[in-house]
């Protein structure tokens, strides 16, 4: 990685850290905790599903919360406070820059993720009292979580290298929702007619798969993921975000920081 | 090589929602700042100072004409790194130390390793700021922040500097270490380009300056040049409150001020108001050709336009 990409991703990371962004962890493992207590004594034969479902899902919820409300700031409050004067000021093409703060980001993330997997793992341990063969593939569940964060991340940066951090956040967050429901657009996209199909064609296929990355449920009902699944889908989240990153540099470029 | 040229550099802005009108913030500029000079870019609030230097920063792009510094192209790196930029007002990441802050800065000038501490360290000692080299920047006041800025912009060492407003904010004794400073750096040959409204600070310590209103240029020269001109009068300082009937009929401007007056005569009624001066026995404190002050010369060069707003209006 170039050298100043390095530099400013260190110095994101840092920002989140310093921002207490961490501080999410606290949240999750309480949540984690109140929910292996309680299933436990309520679900019987099912305690491994549901702390699965529950777990997962709110590791991608967390992390889809931080990517959007970091994401959308990342550049805004740079050239708001104008701290990004005198970082341009220096060796530091643009894109770069952009590409310093996506690394930074997504790092925070991974490591946000990593924490919140080691709680999801032991909450399994506490209901299950050991683990199968099976909970290996929650770990390629998270790995797809991660694939939605670098999505996210992306386009959150995207939003922000053109609108306000109001509006990022709303396109973003609507985003997210409908790439949610990807899967069912398409669908729709394949019974429908003329215009209507075209329009739904495009618009299915322009948002993020997200529910082809959702993978918690078959996960938690310990059903296993195909390799080949797995390499078309990191190479849709990497090509999509790249794409995103794109826009935004391309955007970025082009800006007056006035 | 000029430090710095700028030839014809323009900026018009789109303003308004749905109508977009252009506003000029700059007309063409042309302008060459030599290796090794202190030049004062001098103006009013909203003259376009800070668009030209966004514009050498390659934070705003020019609509029209270019910019060279060291013989490069503004968006060539290795000439970033030979520059150092102080912003108006400098904000900074807050959540850093002073220390954390400027090795980010070393590190993004690719200064590194053991370099890059003893850079650091000694930069803060330059600025006045070793104690508090580990405190966090959100407890910094608004002077102290300052003096980070120009640690920042120094810290690499490099070979033009470029200031938007240093003084402002600074108390009269951090404008002086400010100043102190800049002369310290000029002497050690580095060429520094300064915008500034405060025309004191550009007298004491520019070399060349140049003036700007309402995006245009007004004036280019060095300071010694544009104060040089005597207008052919002199002002007389005497010792006491008394002003001779001779002396009364050749003074133009005549005030006392406490133990002493002050009277402004034409060179050519010198000798005679000094001969009457002294037949009244009379102790002459000075006699000193008068100069046309750096702010004279400012405020004249402002007035055209304001003169043909006025007409306009």
């Amino acid at each position: 990685m170039s050298s100043p990409i390095r530099h400013i991703a260190a110095n994101t990371f840092r920002e989140a850290v310093r921002d207490r962004v961490l501080y999410n962890l606290i949240a999750f493992a309480v949540l984690m905790c109140g929910a292996s207590i309680l299933v436990g004594q309520i679900s019987i034969g099912i305690e491994r599903l549901v702390v699965i479902n529950l777990g997962l899902t709110a590791v991608s919820l967390f992390g889809v919360v931080i990517a959007i409300f970091i994401g959308i700031g990342l550049v805004s409050k740079e050239i708001d406070k104008r701290t990004l004067y005198t970082v341009l000021s220096r060796p530091v093409r643009r894109w770069q820059f952009i590409v310093g703060k996506f690394v930074g980001l997504v790092g925070t993330l991974a490591v946000n993720t990593f924490f919140m997997a080691i709680g999801v793992f032991l909450a399994l341990l506490y209901v299950s009292k050991s683990f199968q063969a099976a909970d290996g593939w929650v770990l390629v569940a998270l790995y797809f979580i991660v694939l939605q964060f670098l999505i996210m991340t992306a386009l959150a940066l995207f939003f922000s290298s053109f609108s306000s951090p109001l509006l990022s956040a709303v396109f973003a967050f609507s985003l997210f929702i409908i790439g949610s429901f990807a899967e069912d657009l398409r669908g729709f996209a394949s019974m429908a007619q003329g215009v209507t199909r075209w329009l739904a064609t495009g618009a299915a296929y322009l948002v993020p798969n997200f529910s082809s990355l959702n993978i918690i449920s078959s996960v938690a009902h310990g059903q296993a993921v195909a390799a080949a699944f797995i390499v078309s889908e990191t190479f849709y989240a990497i090509t999509y975000s790249a794409m995103a990153m794109c826009g935004a540099v391309l955007i970025f470029e082009r800006r007056n920081l006035k | 090589m000029a430090a710095i040229e700028i030839l014809g550099l323009s900026k018009t802005y789109q303003v308004g929602f749905w109508r977009k009108r252009p506003k000029c913030a700059l007309r063409p500029l042309n302008l060459n700042v030599e290796q090794g000079e202190i030049f004062g870019f001098l103006g009013p609030n909203g003259a376009g100072k800070t668009t030209t230097l966004k514009m050498l920063m390659g934070l705003v792009y020019p609509t029209a004409g270019t910019a060279r510094i060291l013989g490069s192209k503004l968006d060539d790196p290795r000439m970033k790194a030979q520059i150092g930029f102080l912003p108006e007002q400098p904000y900074f990441y807050d959540y850093l130390t002073a220390t954390e802050l400027l090795e980010y800065y070393a590190q993004l000038s690719g200064v590194e390793g053991a370099e890059r501490t003893r850079r650091v360290r000694d930069v803060l000692v330059k600025v006045g700021l070793p104690d508090v080299a580990g405190v966090q920047l959100r407890k910094f006041s608004k002077g102290m922040l300052q003096r980070v800025g120009i640690a920042q912009a120094v810290l690499h060492d490099p070979r033009v500097l470029f200031f938007d407003e240093p003084m402002s904010g600074l108390d009269p004794v951090g404008r002086r270490e400010v100043r102190d400073l800049m002369e310290e750096l000029k002497h050690a040959g580095k060429t520094l380009f300064f915008s500034t409204h405060i025309l004191s600070d550009a007298e004491a310590l520019c070399d060349r300056v140049a003036i700007i209103h309402q995006g245009e240029l007004r004036g280019v020269g060095a300071v010694a040049d544009l104060t040089s001109s005597v207008e052919g009068r002199v002002e007389v300082v005497w010792q006491g409150s008394l002003v001779p009937a001779a002396v009364k009929s050749l003074i133009t401007n005549c005030r006392e001020s406490g133990e002493s007056v002050r009277a402004v005569v034409s060179e050519t009624s010198q000798d005679a108001v000094i001969d009457a001066l002294r037949r009244e026995r009379l102790h002459i404190i000075s006699v000193t050709p008068l100069r046309t002050s750096l702010e004279e010369y400012f405020v004249q060069k402002l007035k055209p336009a304001e003169a043909a707003a006025g007409v306009r209006a």
